[in-house]
């Protein structure tokens, strides 16, 4: 059967205020020369570790830790370890093309990642960083344009463009109509209007929209937790550390366990957490007014909802009475949570729909989690991880595999 | 007491002992029949740990965010005993306050509000010139805080009439007839602060025309936000208003929506004063506690008179600084403070873009 050519005709190329960080002259035809190569290739791995370590010379990425851990997950031997465990059976893959990155605009390493899922899965990059400028993106681009000068890494350099421009420019339709994949990061509403701009007929979205998640403690365990201090830090890093406005921070606390424990574990947990947030954490006097204002909502619109006194503005704990199913829209940032005490996990299935990300969890068995899931097959929950590991960035994410989504397999029989 | 038996006193009158003791108790019988009658204040309060039996002192009586009143509908009387719906002066799109008055709650507010304006203007009604386009008032889709504020004022007018047509255009011809034939009487000015700015000062300055307004009095409110975005203080305002027509007298004013008539008028000095009826809590936003003189903090307001809905107690979003109590060199007894400007917007960071759009 004839078919007739593709219905998406490529946009004009317009790149009036388009800045291109990486590489400053940037040709589109000889770009889109290059071919897709096979998942992890050796070209990718090895060119990875040069960032690494071009990374490292950096005096600057010192004051970045989120840069420093960017350089880290980059070297040879986490991706290698990454490769073993996706190197199966004898499928032949490659990547899908060109894929097209709309970086989240208040994460400024998140780029990044993004973009080394386009590369160790096998595609040619265009990568739109956020607008607002941040020095990390400098750093990274700066390791960048030093790899690419090297010959042996100019080639794979090449399956790279960083560009930057406002959110209002036809260079977002031009670079849909000519991408194998377009990801898209920053939530409901920037997904909705970049759908706007149209994609090829066999291309597709992977979307990293607007998500909500939780942490479940079990308070029989917590309280003879020896270093409640180092908890406190990874609790801190899950939530404060991105003011809570993370689609991984906790927002609901699930206590289990017996009542007369959790109360002192409850002390324990939010005493450590304060030390920590006093040192280290500001309230603007804006998110003050939020979380009065979100507090005053959730006792209007739910039942039996508690404001639990605490010492200042850093932290506002609310006790819940009953898990409404709409309990996701009761939440602020930068420091207010909602805490409930739950029988068991399986409380939670009634709650848990598809917006529910991230569950992190302390004292419970792999196992335990395992059952909840396959028992209660919840529509939500992508991940669960220990408290203080909800940023940590890996190959899955929201529930894709990257590198199998973004590659293509060839059957050949 | 009664707000009929505070009517009776003078409003700068009370030093700060006498007229905390007023306040504890009128606020504190507020928050119960609020709480007794408004079902979503109730559960508010419940959630914060009210206690309904407490005697409370102004400093430790819950306060609502302004914000509520464009969330929900807060009401503590009957839905027929409404009167008046009062809304916030929000451009197309944003949602507004919603603000019910019942005959009582409304006629207190103009009371309050003729006793604190005629501390300053005098009491007998003037001839007033409204520095604004009839349109405000006549165009109901345009009705608003902007409206009501002219309506609120016109009271103090004996005769009266508006400085701008509806394109904004200064009424010259009319202006000057109304000066001659009242020519040694003194005149009231009302307006919002930026129209002024904008289109009266402007106009006289660049049409050069001449106006002698050295008897007159200026009262404007509404904000600085757009005069702060041009650079002009407080100071050059009144500078050059004097410098191009003479006037003397001006008093800015704060006030709100939500507590319609316990405005707090700026005194001889520069300084904003608060009325018995109402006062003015400065709050730290790191834990809610009250602020040095001196200090910035978030803006608290208490008010005797809102009684048909529970916004006796508000935080503002507005930041200020208190300046000290009943010792102002204007004579005026009562705190006396300034408004540093609104809330900055927060800049937090992760990955979700719905932030803004929450509220």
């Amino acid at each position: 059967m004839q078919k007739s050519e593709a219905v998406v005709i490529p946009m004009q190329k317009n790149f009036n205020d388009v800045e291109f960080l990486f590489p400053r002259e940037f040709d589109m035809d000889s770009f889109i020369q290059a071919t897709p190569l096979e998942p992890f290739s050796d070209n990718s791995i090895e060119y990875l570790n040069a960032l690494s370590l071009e990374l490292n010379k950096d005096k600057d990425i010192r004051n970045y830790p989120d840069v420093a851990t960017f350089a880290f997950f980059c070297r040879k031997a986490n991706i290698l370890h990454f490769k073993k465990d996706f190197s199966q059976q004898d499928i032949l893959r490659l990547g899908r093309g060109i894929i097209f990155h709309i970086a989240p605009s208040n994460v400024p390493v998140n780029f990044a990642y993004s973009l080394i899922c386009g590369l160790l899965s096998g595609n040619l990059n265009i990568v739109r960083v956020p607008s607002k400028e941040f020095e990390q993106i400098d750093i990274i681009c700066n390791a960048m344009i030093k790899v690419s000068m090297e010959p042996k890494y100019q080639p794979f350099s090449s399956r790279i463009a960083l560009v930057r421009y406002a959110r209002q420019n036809s260079a977002t339709a031009y670079f849909s109509s000519i991408c194998d994949v377009r990801i898209i990061w920053g939530g409901d509403s920037t997904i909705e209007q970049i759908r706007v701009n149209k994609i090829p007929p066999r291309s597709f979205d992977v979307t990293f929209a607007d998500r909500y998640s939780l942490c479940a403690i079990n308070a029989d365990k917590y309280i003879s937790e020896t270093s409640p201090e180092k908890i406190a830090l990874g609790f801190y890093t899950d939530t404060y550390l991105f003011d809570q406005n993370a689609c991984t921070a906790p927002h609901l606390i699930i206590w289990l366990g017996r009542s007369e424990k959790i109360e002192n574990a409850q002390r324990i947990f939010w005493g450590n957490l304060y030390e920590l947030v006093k040192l280290r954490y500001k309230v603007q006097p804006v998110i003050a007014v939020d979380k009065l204002t979100s507090f005053y909502n959730q006792a209007v619109q739910l039942n039996n909802v508690k404001k639990t006194i605490t010492p200042d503005n850093l932290i506002w704990r609310v006790e819940l009475n009953d898990l409404s199913k709409d309990i996701e829209e009761y939440r602020c940032t930068s420091g207010y949570f909602s805490e409930y005490r739950a029988k068991s996990l399986f409380e939670l299935s009634k709650i848990i729909d598809r917006k529910y990300q991230t569950l992190s969890y302390y004292g419970i068995e792999k196992n335990e989690l395992i059952q909840f899931i396959t028992k209660a097959k919840p529509n939500g929950i992508d991940r669960i991880v220990p408290i203080g590991k909800t940023t940590d960035f890996s190959l899955t994410w929201d529930g894709y595999n990257l590198i199998n989504t973004l590659s293509r397999i060839i059957e050949i029989r | 007491m009664d707000i009929a038996e505070l009517l009776i006193i003078p409003p700068y009158s009370l030093g700060g002992n006498e007229k905390q003791i007023i306040l504890n108790s009128f606020l504190t019988r507020l928050t119960r029949h609020h709480y007794d009658n408004c079902p979503a204040y109730t559960r508010m309060m419940d959630g914060i740990g009210f206690d309904y039996n407490k005697d409370y002192s102004i400093a430790e009586l819950p306060f609502l965010p302004v914000r509520l009143f464009k969330m929900f509908d807060l009401l503590s009387v009957e839905k027929e005993e409404i009167v008046k719906t009062m809304t916030s002066s929000g451009t197309s799109g944003q949602t507004v306050s919603k603000i019910y008055l019942d005959r009582e709650t409304s006629a207190n507010q103009t009371k309050v509000l003729t006793k604190i304006v005629s501390s300053f203007i005098g009491k007998q009604r003037v001839p007033m010139i409204i520095i604004d386009t009839e349109a405000v008032v006549k165009n109901r889709n345009l009705f608003s805080a902007r409206g009501a504020g002219i309506l609120g004022f016109s009271m103090f007018g004996s005769k009266r009439i508006y400085a701008l047509n509806e394109e904004m255009e200064l009424n010259t011809e009319l202006i000057l007839e109304f000066l001659e034939n009242h020519k040694n009487e003194r005149i009231f000015l009302f307006g919002f602060t930026f129209m002024i700015w904008q289109h009266f000062y402007k106009q006289l300055i660049e049409k050069k025309i001449n106006l002698d307004l050295s008897n007159a009095v200026l009262i404007h409110g509404g904000g600085w936000k757009k005069l702060v975005s041009e650079s002009i203080s407080s100071y050059d305002f009144k500078d050059k208003l004097q410098k191009a027509c003479g006037i003397k007298h001006v008093h800015d004013y704060y006030g709100m929506v939500e507590q319609t008539g316990s405005i707090y008028m700026e005194c001889e000095c520069g300084h904003l004063h608060t009325p018995i009826f109402s006062d003015v809590l400065i709050r730290r936003a790191s834990d809610f506690s009250i602020a040095d003189i001196g200090e910035k903090g978030i803006i608290q307001v208490v008010s005797v008179l809102p009684f048909s809905y529970p916004g006796h107690s508000l935080l503002t979003e507005d930041e200020g600084i208190l300046l000290g109590e009943d010792d102002c060199s204007c004579g005026r007894l009562g705190k006396y403070f300034k408004i540093v400007g609104r809330l900055k917007n927060a800049e937090i960071r992760g990955c979700s873009d719905t932030y803004a759009e929450k509220f």
